[in-house]
């Protein structure tokens, strides 16, 4: 840990291990203030967890678009928070319709299913259109310029679902059947968070299936290791990728309804923007490119934001310490580069990677 | 008719000229070798053939039909299979996994038995079925890639340099193999350094020299050419 002792002195490697101290100080000091001091009871606790839980599956579907994309392409899809919110937004109107005629409360269930079906088209539409418009003609050109492409078509997006749908917040109607909570042991978990959390594993086992099992994942996978040999097998490489942003699409598409579903505080064009970079976040904490990371890394995220600023923040005696918890996540993401830059489940990169 | 005619393709990477009007033929159930030194364009010219790369000039044929400018997924539902270069295995796929991809194009039901096919042509694969094949040794991931290659059921199989970077033991089942695939009725064309055991197995042979066919002849009368035999097989 300390390489001075055996390297000649580096500024850099010295800094950094000041900062480790540092950080780990303040976790442990911060914790056992909190902890000492019993103010938050273990109900709350698990509440928190809970909480935590939920928005982080959310964060994990978004995540897995962003890790399935640079698996295949090595490309950081940085519109990818506008491909969440095109399916969240547009799925709004759907929602209200189905509440206007009441469908939404009589039969929950498959009412929200096909809302997430559709949630899902939609944002796969968009995708797939971004990929054939903007990415596919730049392939083979410095990675640089599709990055700064993807920035110009999240700005593009935005504002053009800005101007079909209106500047201001829509949200997502009432479901009765989420209401109220599950009470065990004397802890009150919302509904919501259980529907969330099972939603959001349900999707990931079917994309674990779809990946590791189907003829088109295991295309998927031959393709993100070598497109040359993938071509020679008769894959179609440039389907492939279609599919693979589609698939990305969906997951966030369906994201966006669950957390519509989940979170009162509505939709709107820029809603995409923090848990875009918020997923983007998770999936670099699991070790971008490797799909069980993105889903770790989405749910790790959520609970160190959710349990993160009460206990160590608030413990350090920061005010206001649970409205800092993007302060959390951004940190995780800074401290992730510099310490462990492959991720949590991810190999260490090659220069070809990199 | 030939099974496949090269007409004088030029090839080239960027602004480096590498094929400088190959033309060759290659006949239903012959073995053809090209050999050549380092960069005199044998690789070049399975990456034209099998669509990897497109030649600027002259045209490929197969089955009597151009494909000099058919994309490589398209020709191997027209029969045509690549063991490239370097083997060019999945590492992270399964035995089975990559045997699957060779069946990628394939929706018929004989896939299954096309396996058990593979598995008995080499029992080691079977034994490795379940493992990722960046375990597996050198000699066992070329076993991988020929098996693989023969899963889409070739009309012709091209084959980069088989015996590259095996124990001098292993070469020889490799040439038994691709003879032995032959005898099937699978048309090869096989690129080759080790132009002695290529040529003990092939029926004709074509001599690549800086990107242009300098010698052609049947495999025996190669063995016996002077030049052949100074240059690429090292007998003075």
């Amino acid at each position: 840990m300390f390489k001075w002792k055996t390297d000649e002195f580096s500024w850099v490697d010295f800094t950094i291990d000041v900062l480790r101290v540092l950080i780990v100080l303040a976790v442990v000091v911060g914790a056992w203030n909190t902890l000492s001091s019993g103010r938050i009871s273990l109900a709350q606790w698990v509440n928190l967890f809970a909480a935590g839980l939920s928005q982080g599956s959310i964060y994990a579907l978004i995540a897995l678009g962003y890790t399935l994309v640079y698996g295949i392409l090595l490309m950081i899809n940085f519109a990818h928070g506008e491909v969440f919110m095109a399916g969240a937004f547009t799925t709004v109107f759907f929602a209200e319709a189905l509440n206007r005629t009441g469908f939404l409360n009589e039969q929950p269930l498959l009412a929200i299913l096909l809302m997430i079906v559709f949630a899902g088209l939609v944002s796969m539409t968009v995708a797939i259109l971004l990929e054939r418009i903007a990415y596919r003609p730049l392939r083979g050109s410095p990675r640089l310029v599709p990055l700064i492409t993807a920035i110009g078509a999240s700005f593009f997006l935005q504002y053009t679902f800005r101007g079909l749908y209106g500047s201001g917040f829509k949200a997502y109607p009432g479901v009765k059947a989420l209401q109220g909570a599950f009470s065990i042991g004397g802890i009150n978990i919302p509904v919501a968070q259980v529907f969330v959390f099972c939603s959001a594993l349900i999707l990931m086992l079917c994309l674990y299936w779809l990946v590791e099992r189907s003829r088109i994942g295991k295309a998927m996978r031959a393709v993100s290791e070598n497109k040359e040999v993938a071509r020679l097998m008769g894959i179609d490489i440039d389907w492939v990728i279609m599919f693979t942003f589609g698939v990305g699409g969906f997951l966030a598409g369906s994201a966006g309804v669950i957390n519509g579903l989940f979170r009162p505080q509505g939709v709107n064009f820029y809603m995409g923007f923090i848990p875009g970079i918020k997923a983007f976040t998770a999936a670099v904490l699991g070790g971008i490119g490797n799909i069980p990371g993105a889903m770790l890394g989405g749910l790790f995220l959520g609970v160190i934001e959710a349990i993160g600023p009460n206990l160590v923040l608030a413990g350090l005696g920061i005010p206001g310490a649970n409205q800092l918890k993007d302060v959390i996540a951004f940190t995780m993401l800074v401290l992730v580069l510099i310490f462990r830059p492959q991720g949590i489940l991810g190999e260490r990169l090659s220069e070809q990677k990199a | 008719m030939a099974l496949l005619e090269v007409n004088g393709i030029h090839t080239y990477y960027g602004n480096i000229h590498a094929l400088k009007g190959v033309s060759f033929e290659v006949d239903t159930g012959e073995i053809i070798a090209l050999i050549g030194s380092n960069g005199a364009g044998k690789t070049t010219t399975l990456r034209t053939i099998s669509g990897l790369m497109t030649p600027r000039e002259g045209s490929v044929n197969y089955d009597g039909e151009v494909i000099s400018n058919t994309r490589a997924d398209m020709l191997v539902s027209k029969g045509i299979s690549m063991v490239p270069e370097g083997r060019g295995v999945f590492a992270k796929l399964t035995v089975e996994e990559n045997l699957d991809m060779g069946a990628y194009i394939r929706r018929d039901g004989a896939i299954k038995e096309d396996l058990k096919g593979a598995f008995s042509l080499f029992p080691r694969l079977q034994e490795r079925r379940k493992q990722v094949a960046g375990t597996l040794s050198g000699g066992e991931q070329q076993m991988l890639a020929i098996a693989r290659a023969l899963m889409s059921k070739p009309r012709l199989l091209l084959l980069d340099e088989p015996s590259m970077g095996l124990a001098p033991v292993l070469v020889d089942g490799v040439f038994e193999t691709v003879q032995r695939i032959a005898n099937e009725g699978v048309t090869i064309l096989l690129v080759e350094q080790n132009a002695h055991m290529a040529l003990q197995i092939a029926d004709r042979g074509y001599v690549l020299q800086s990107g242009e066919v300098a010698i052609s002849d049947t495999a025996a009368n190669l063995q016996k050419n002077e030049t052949v035999k100074k240059t690429y097989l090292g007998i003075d």
